[in-house]
């Protein structure tokens, strides 16, 4: 079996684990790290479910091999500790079964961090990048634009 | 989970990664070049793409160069596909990725993943086709510059072992006036019906496709006829499609009939669009 040692620096903690160099990212941080906030859906890149961030940018773990990070910041839902953003999705209701929503967030909050005053047509092009089984795009949005405003209003009062 | 085992090395020039590659193929093994690596886990996971050994190419510096210099556009291969939108310097070429995928697929696709791999929609290339972009190859017997039309049909044809490195654009195609769109059968994400992209230089519409058969392609042909204006413009499109290369392709995004039902009024448009006049659609 081809396999390596790896440091990985998630959630600002240093990780060491032997993985498998055909382990995909998303497998080594639920099954070895025990961090199961991204989630497998397609496995094929298709629905977001599985979305964290490295470097400040969103990817989706099931299209990254674990050994192919390991010089990345990662970030995980885990990693995020009650962001507004968090309290937006629970204030706006945007979950029903919630599968989707450690994937959203993690979307939306790159987009949030790199683009504060992101206007419709670019929420809609990252948010597309996520599938909600459950249909909640109203409320996802919602949350999302009420998170902007007050990204804004700190960088206002900045 | 991908269900076999491979070797994993990672290059910091082109000249590292093509003689890993041979090496690796003298000892009998079955090596690919990784860029994003998409294609490589999603078809990999279904047996459908082996491997022994992976050569990650992200870390070699030629292969991420994005500058504009000495009047041209040098892009490298292993760009991720949003890295080439946001700087927007080719706006055609940024135009035409942004409907590939979806943004958070985009920041691991890169720009010589999409025109190597095995999904044959490939449409990142079609803006280079048209924009006459040379591209560089490394390979056991040294560098080499080239024309991608004279290396592309249905895909670039590259030797065993070759390395895509960049795609340099001249500058005075970057600003041409330009079409480009791509019908989906449904939604605003996934793969297209038909995507078409099209340029005017020196007063001649030059066009390229994807989705329309099983491979993307430009015809100087299908050109000829669209640029005969002696015809009015449904005759010369009448004219154009003859020239399709064969077959049609016929999946669930739509059957031959349909696509070129959707392909003879998008060229209308594209006629439309960079012609100036307001035509009629049938
Ligand atoms: C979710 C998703 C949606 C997609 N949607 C679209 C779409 O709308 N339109 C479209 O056109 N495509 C689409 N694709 C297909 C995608 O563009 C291709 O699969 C592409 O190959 C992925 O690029 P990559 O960099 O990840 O390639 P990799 O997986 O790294 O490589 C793919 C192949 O290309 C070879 N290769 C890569 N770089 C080089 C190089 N520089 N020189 C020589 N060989 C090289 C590799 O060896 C391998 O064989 C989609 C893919 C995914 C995962
Ligand atoms: S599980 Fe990764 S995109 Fe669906
Ligand atoms: S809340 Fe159920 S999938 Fe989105």
């Amino acid at each position: 079996m081809h396999t390596t040692e790896i440091t990985l620096e998630v959630n600002g903690e240093t990780r060491s684990v032997t993985v498998r160099n055909a382990d995909t990212l998303l497998y080594v941080l639920r099954d070895k790290l025990g961090l199961t906030g991204a989630k497998p859906g397609c496995l094929n890149g298709d629905c977001g479910t599985c979305t964290i961030d490295v470097d400040g940018n969103p990817m989706k773990s099931c299209l990254m091999l674990a050994v192919e990070v390991q010089e990345a910041k990662i970030t995980t839902v885990e990693g995020l500790k009650y962001s507004s953003l968090q309290t937006e999705f629970v204030d706006k209701f945007a979950f029903q079964c919630g599968y989707c929503t450690p994937g959203f967030i993690m979307n939306a909050n790159a987009l949030i961090k790199q683009y504060p005053h992101a206007n419709d047509m670019l929420i809609k092009e990252w948010l597309e990048s996520n599938i909600c089984r459950c249909t909640g795009y109203k409320e996802i949005e919602e949350a999302v634009k009420s998170a902007l405003a007050t990204a804004q209003t700190v960088l206002r009062q900045q | 989970m991908i269900p076999y085992d491979f070797a994993y090395f990672k290059a910091s020039t082109a000249e590292e990664a093509v003689e890993l590659y041979q090496s690796l193929r003298e000892q009998g093994k079955q090596p690919v070049y990784y860029a994003g690596g998409t294609e490589i886990i999603t078809l990999g996971r279904m047996k459908e793409v082996y491997t022994e050994a992976v050569i990650d190419i992200k870390g070699i510096t030629e292969c991420q160069t994005l500058q504009l210099e000495q009047n041209q556009l040098v892009m490298g291969a292993a760009l991720p596909l949003t890295k080439l939108q946001e700087a927007n310097l080719f706006p055609l070429l940024s135009q035409t990725i942004s409907e590939i995928a979806d943004h958070t697929a985009r920041n691991k696709i890169t720009l010589g993943g999409n025109l190597c791999g095995n999904i044959y929609y490939r449409e990142a290339v079609l803006p280079l086709l048209i924009a006459d972009t040379d591209v560089v190859i490394a390979g056991k017997s040294g560098r080499r510059r080239i024309p991608l039309n004279s290396i592309f049909d249905e895909r670039p044809c590259l030797e065993d072992g070759e390395l895509l490195t960049q795609l340099i654009t001249q500058s005075d195609y970057l600003g041409l006036p330009y079409y480009s769109v791509k019908k989906r059968r449904q939604w605003d994400v996934g793969y297209p019906l038909i995507t078409v992209t099209a340029l005017k230089k020196e007063g001649k519409i030059r066009v390229s496709f994807s989705g329309v058969c099983l491979f993307p392609f430009r015809s100087e042909r299908i050109e000829e006829c669209l640029n005969d204006t002696r015809l009015n413009p449904d005759d010369r499109i009448e004219r154009a499609i003859q020239h399709l290369p064969k077959p049609i392709s016929n999946d669930v995004e739509g059957s031959p009939e349909y696509r070129l039902f959707v392909l003879k009024n998008t060229l209308l448009d594209v006629l439309q669009a960079l012609e100036g006049e307001t035509y009629a659609h049938n």
